[in-house]
């Protein structure tokens, strides 16, 4: 037992390699921010995220290597709002590392740092498992995302004074062009206004205050809740006196109901990208805006 | 329509919500969480409980028969300060129509030291053994694996100090130790000066691609064991009870692998899970309370396995299969002793097999039922459970 640990501890040490440029760890919760800390960080960092498109962000296990890479992490980007309340916190309280805990500038949350939508007035679980802080999936709303982005530079700059210029002129860039891209999103997307659409579960609020979309109805008759048959009946009901365009969900979610409320309806089932990675043209924040409005115009017709 | 409402006014009163510039957002501090366990036990077998071969600890049973309460648990925790986290869980339990209250972890811990060191102090579940440092509600089935039963009397808890260390690479690798009073089953008598017991443990964890993860771990416990008592033993109107004074070694090794398409458990998952032990004893068995006083010299070896896999088929819904398996090998200068002790093995092996099927109808609620067959006292059996496990308040959030 003894002389196993022993030889283990010495193959741990060989094996640890200090890198020998000054970068940043930059540990993302999920792949939006992963992308986002790259538009504004650059070469300066080194992102990884923690989770893909095809995971549901609010149910991950703390497993063993995020918890070793949180370990290493100089800055932790998540949603925050307790969208990660089920693994982050264990993360950061078994990673020995003090830089990343809550109140410290390496941890950084981006629904913090925006005005949230859907903030409870009844804290209930009766009610499905809603966000004391509001609605967290705020990285659909490109608006939401400048203030992010310009939060984000503040907090890169606290971390990594010497690469302030740096950071400052890549925000820069970065504003630049996210403005340009959003005039054209919004001009692509006037149709859309007014439009009811179903979503899986409400993590379309931002994207559809943005474009000033309508939540017609959820698959999940309440947050974090499967759907039912009854449900799906009673929103077929609904559907019939006040029809949708179009359901959406994400490449999380398990399709089965939207097309079950679909073959029920005649609905258009419509899969969005919700994050990076969610389609193989998304590669980063500004191609995830430009499939998803595509897909919701291709659904309009 | 009730929540459409909900909804416009949630809209209102974000509009008119001017602090979302909050550097931090957090719940209530500190975290409360509730959990109510109840259950149904149904089994044929009379009298008392035995693992031949094992000296049981007073918790170590399977359970009553038809209605009782599990571990109902009230636990508190939060950011002391921003050194300091801190944990207080008591359970409630009921034992022969008497309310017992349990204090089952009360310690602090340093999450903010640096270097991947984490110092941790006061009571806790050791970290020796995969199942051992999770709650009982977070365990896959309603009962611990016979092992856990027969050398731990189901977990592993003592008052002392934890030092661990992760280290800063890319595999997850942890080292720790530990130094307790020794005076809770299964050590017993506070020995050294009430430093009787130490554990090493070490873990090692990654992932395989984006669906597979696994974690492996090595651990060693010591004790100075000082008068351990074995509990829940009548041996017909006597009130001798078996205490072993000596050395106690227990080595393990833990393997849990975890599979999800795509690494999204929410829809299906998959865990497979075992752990095996190995226990040594060398010191002196008596009789306390009998005259003259029976006694023995002992030499023991106990050891044991579980193997289980837990199926998610479909959100909510788990069906869980575990076998058990352990064997005992003990001598000593007066075999009488060691059979009154129920050190005698009886040339039995024991075993078990359990099926369990559960639905959660949210995070929050489980459902259980299970089934066993129990070979592991002589007198095979058929056991029954139905039981409810829901926790109110703060998140929880379980470890890997």
């Amino acid at each position: 037992m003894k002389k196993f640990m022993a030889t283990s501890l010495v193959a741990v040490l060989f094996t640890m390699t200090i890198p020998a440029m000054a970068e940043l760890n930059v540990f993302a919760c999920e792949p939006e921010w992963a992308s986002l800390a790259s538009e504004i960080g650059g070469e300066r960092i080194r992102t990884y995220s923690a989770t893909t498109a095809f995971q549901d962000p609010h149910h991950i296990e703390a497993r063993p290597s995020l918890i070793a890479r949180v370990r290493r992490a100089d800055l932790v980007i998540c949603s925050g709002a307790e969208l990660e309340v089920g693994w982050l916190p264990l993360l950061q309280r078994q990673a020995g590392n003090p830089s990343v805990l809550p109140g410290k500038p390496g941890y950084f949350e981006a629904a913090a740092m925006v005005e949230r939508l859907d903030i409870p007035v009844v804290l209930d679980r009766s009610v499905g498992d809603v966000h004391a802080q509001g609605n967290p999936h705020v990285h659909l709303d490109p608006r939401r995302i400048q203030g992010i982005a310009r939060a984000l530079q503040t907090r890169l700059i606290e971390i990594d004074p010497d690469g302030k210029a740096y950071y400052q002129s890549r925000l820069i860039d970065f504003n630049q062009r996210w403005q340009q891209a959003t005039e054209q999103w919004q001009y692509q997307a006037k149709k859309l206004k007014g439009t009811r659409i179903v979503v899986h579960h409400r993590d379309w609020v931002y994207l559809f205050d943005w474009l000033g979309i309508q939540i017609a109805g959820a698959l999940e008759p309440k947050p974090g809740l499967p759907t039912s048959v009854g449900h799906l009946l009673s929103l077929k009901q609904a559907l019939a006196s006040n029809p949708a365009a179009m359901i959406v969900h994400t490449t999380y979610q398990n399709p089965r109901a939207a097309k079950r409320l679909a073959q029920m309806t005649n609905i258009p089932v419509v899969e969005l990208p919700y994050t990076v990675g969610g389609d193989e043209r998304v590669t980063d924040l500004f191609s995830l805006f430009d499939v998803t409005i595509q897909r919701l115009m291709d659904g309009l017709q | 329509m009730k929540t459409k409402s909900l909804f416009l006014g949630a809209i209102v009163f974000a509009c008119f919500n001017s602090i979302s510039y909050a550097s931090k957002l957090s719940g209530i501090n500190p975290d409360i969480s509730l959990t109510l366990d109840g259950r149904y036990g149904s089994y044929s077998n009379a009298g008392d409980y035995e693992l031949p071969g094992f000296m049981l600890g007073s918790e170590a049973s399977r359970g009553e028969k038809g209605f009782y309460l599990g571990h109902n648990e009230l636990s508190i925790s939060a950011n002391i300060d921003d050194m300091f986290y801190g944990k207080f869980t008591t359970a409630i339990t009921e034992h022969e129509a008497k309310t017992e209250v349990e204090l089952e972890e009360a310690y602090i811990e340093t999450p903010a030291l640096g270097y991947g060191v984490t110092v941790k102090a006061g009571r806790f579940y050791s970290d020796v053994g995969y199942l051992n440092n999770q709650h009982g509600h977070a365990w896959d089935f309603a009962d611990a694996p016979l092992i856990y039963r027969g050398l731990f009397a189901n977990q592993l808890l003592d008052d002392g100090l934890q030092v661990s260390w992760l280290a800063p690479t890319d595999i997850y690798f942890k080292l720790g130790i530990e130094s307790t009073r020794g005076e809770r089953f299964p050590a017993g008598g506070a020995a050294n000066d009430g430093r009787g017991a130490n554990a090493v443990f070490a873990e090692f964890g990654g992932d395989v691609g984006v669906s597979h993860a696994w974690q492996l771990g090595f651990s060693h416990w010591r004790a100075d064991v000082v008068g351990r008592t074995a509990g829940a033993h009548a041996h017909g109107t006597t009130s001798e009870i078996p205490t072993f004074t000596g050395d106690s070694r227990i080595s393990g090794i833990d393997f849990v692998w975890k599979w999800a398409p795509n690494g999204n458990k929410h829809e299906r998952n998959l865990k497979i899970q075992a752990e095996y032990f190995v226990r040594d004893e060398n010191g002196r068995v008596d009789m306390a309370g009998s005259s003259p006083l029976e006694t023995s010299t002992y030499e023991g070896e106990q050891s044991g396995w579980y193997l289980q896999t837990v199926y998610q088929f479909k959100p909510r819904w788990r069906i869980g299969y575990r076998y058990d398996r352990l064997r005992a090998d003990n001598t000593g200068s007066d075999p009488s002793v060691l059979t009154e002790a129920s050190l005698d093995d009886k040339d039995h092996t024991p075993e078990r097999s359990t099926l369990m099927l559960d639905y959660s109808h949210s995070e929050y609620s489980r459902i259980r039922m299970q089934y066993a067959r129990d070979k592991s006292y002589t007198d095979s059996d058929n056991l029954f459970f139905l039981q409810y496990i829901v926790t109110l308040g703060a998140h929880s959030a379980h470890r890997f």
